[in-house]
């Protein structure tokens, strides 16, 4: 048996692969659409690319990038700080912290993002003055809500408001997912509640509160288009349609934004690769992990060919 | 092993636990000395690992006393009346008190390093550089002074219960908890974290383990006690009740698993 002999490297199987007509039809048939695409591109005047190039830098256009990254930003700031703070409540051992965080989600993902921007717009007529005293008692201090909540106010509050209550669900699912027994082994080593908290469990459930919030985020730059409800005129969606109902030409403005979401949701992945690597350590990203494992496992599979196959499985090495 | 002191380290006075209705531990008594290795079997359910969770209050005592070093678990008593300590108190209790656990709880994000200079540096408030030279000095000791850059995913499950048996120690505890260290591995590398184990108790570390080796009983252990249904049936010198158990329900346990 010639591949079983001793001493010699084994003899490769040379088997003839399975064919896949149906992946050179079906890929065929894309390629086509996709060329046919691109050159509609080219070709459909329609598309008025000239318009496109003369607004993609316009000044008010790019004011609207910026201000509906700060948007973006703020608000997933405000919405993080919120999230975990509505998920360690609601795994309080006090019952007015579990019930207090379960009504905030219940209220903000019960209502409409839309709604509720609306609402913080019209707060000033709801409460035109913020004053704090005791209840029914004397004031202590009062100011004009208007001066307070301004357009930027409103928008960010209601954008982070709404959105602290789904992210204090994946917060909370994140939380969950680690093993019961990290916490006891950190309690065991003597470590406090907040310790076990922010060194133990937080940075184990990030590795699953990351994804889903970066998809969060990308939502969220695009949810800030809905700030003309405040009314929020500064972002991009409002930017570009202004410029539009100026030109009389909708299409390329839609293009020109769309564009510039494209680029920014490109660069957020980006970010969150390297989140998702940071909070992998130790489970999906074993890189810098100090010195390498299992040399004697290198195995040289054939000596035609050159290939080798590292085993890089400690277990091996510790037997 | 020559017990040296006779001052009681540990002592266990009508312990119960319930779990709902569930009556899991039904007056234990139990004495553990200075430096000495109390070995704890018996089947599964019959609440010897819930028994050694209560000494660091891993379970809430439902009825009865531990006392650690003097040092009364969980409560303060005054005028006969126990009061709950505070999770901060509690945490205090615990620092003197290692555990190893079955499934090992490694910290998965952190290296072996890490992980046993983790309390030191962030409990004890050690200088990184003083607990990363006894951490690597306590890698040494288990045998892994080579593997203290490795996430506990690049270790096998014996190198994993290695390290968080070092983890324990760099907290200097006065006693440690063994919770059948050993049941979740491979049978070739249980040898290893046995030997560990027996260094230890030369060393004159109190501990008190559960367990289902036998042979480390009569090999290391200073007095062994056999649980089933929640009671103590048995305890003594281990070679004596592996040797010539007195009860009926100890001779069955102890032929199922010799």
């Amino acid at each position: 048996m010639e591949h079983h002999q001793h001493g010699d490297a084994p003899v490769l199987n040379k088997s003839v692969p399975v064919r896949h007509p149906g992946r050179w039809i079906s890929a065929f048939i894309i390629l086509a659409l996709v060329v046919l695409f691109l050159q509609s591109l080219f070709t459909n005047p329609n598309f008025r690319w000239d318009v496109v190039g003369t607004y993609i830098l316009d000044v008010k256009v790019v004011q609207g990038v910026g201000w509906t990254l700060l948007l973006t930003v703020t608000s997933m700031v405000l919405a993080i700080v919120l999230a975990i703070l509505l998920a360690f409540m609601r795994q309080s051992d006090n019952p007015v912290f579990r019930w207090s965080s379960w009504v905030w989600v219940w209220f903000f993902r019960g209502t409409p993002v839309y709604t509720q921007l609306v609402l913080w717009g019209l707060i000033s007529v709801l409460y035109p003055k913020i004053s704090a005293g005791v209840p029914f008692g004397p004031e202590l201090f009062s100011l004009d809500t208007s001066a307070v909540i301004t357009a930027t106010v409103a928008a960010i509050l209601g954008l982070g408001l709404n959105e602290s209550a789904y992210l204090a669900e994946i917060f909370r699912a994140g939380l969950k997912s680690v093993d019961r027994g990290q916490m006891e082994a950190a309690e065991a080593l003597g470590m406090g509640k907040t310790k076990i908290m922010w060194r133990i469990i937080l940075p184990q459930a990030m590795r699953v509160i990351v994804p889903p919030t970066g998809n969060e985020t990308i939502g969220m730059l695009k949810t800030t288009s809905l700030v003309l409800a405040v009314p929020f005129t500064l972002d991009l969606t409002f930017a570009t349609n202004a410029l539009a109902n100026r030109t009389y030409l909708p299409v390329p403005l839609l293009i020109v934004a769309a564009i510039w979401y494209l680029v920014i949701t490109s660069i957020l992945m980006v970010g969150q690769h390297y989140i998702e690597a940071y909070y992998g350590k130790g489970v999906d990203n074993l890189a810098p992990a100090g010195k390498p494992v299992a040399k004697s496992a290198r195995v040289a599979l054939s000596q035609d060919g050159g290939r080798s196959i590292e085993t890089d499985f400690p277990e091996e090495s510790a037997r | 092993m020559t017990v040296t002191a006779e001052k009681p380290l540990v002592k266990i006075e009508g312990l119960h636990k319930f779990y709902g209705p569930h009556h899991v531990l039904r007056g234990i008594d139990m004495t553990v000395r200075q430096g000495e290795v109390s070995v704890v079997i018996g089947p599964s359910g019959s609440g010897k690992s819930t028994m050694l969770r209560c000494v660091n209050l891993l379970e809430s005592i439902s009825a009865g006393r531990i006392s650690v070093g003097g040092q009364l678990i969980g409560y303060r008593e005054v005028n006969g009346k126990l009061h709950d300590l505070k999770t901060k108190e509690i945490a205090a209790q615990r620092r003197e008190i290692g555990m190893v656990f079955q499934r090992f709880n490694l910290f998965p994000h952190k290296t072996a390093l890490q992980n046993v200079m983790e309390a030191p540096v962030h409990v004890k408030g050690q200088s990184k550089a003083a607990a990363q030279e006894r951490a690597l000095e306590l890698l040494d000791r288990v045998g892994l002074a080579d593997r203290s850059g490795h996430y506990p995913s690049q270790l096998s499950g014996g190198q994993q219960q290695r390290v968080a048996i070092a983890r324990a120690l760099a907290m200097d505890p006065e006693l440690m908890l063994f919770d059948e260290p050993t049941s979740a591995l491979d049978p070739e590398l249980v040898g290893d974290v046995l030997n560990v184990m027996k260094d230890l108790a030369k060393s004159g570390m109190t501990m008190i383990v559960v367990t289902h080796e036998i042979g480390f009983a009569r090999e290391v252990g200073d007095t062994l006690t056999f649980m089933d249904g929640g009671v103590v049936v048995e305890s003594g010198d281990p070679r004596e009740i592996i040797a010539n158990p007195q009860h009926a329900r100890t001779k069955e346990f102890l032929s199922r698993v010799l």
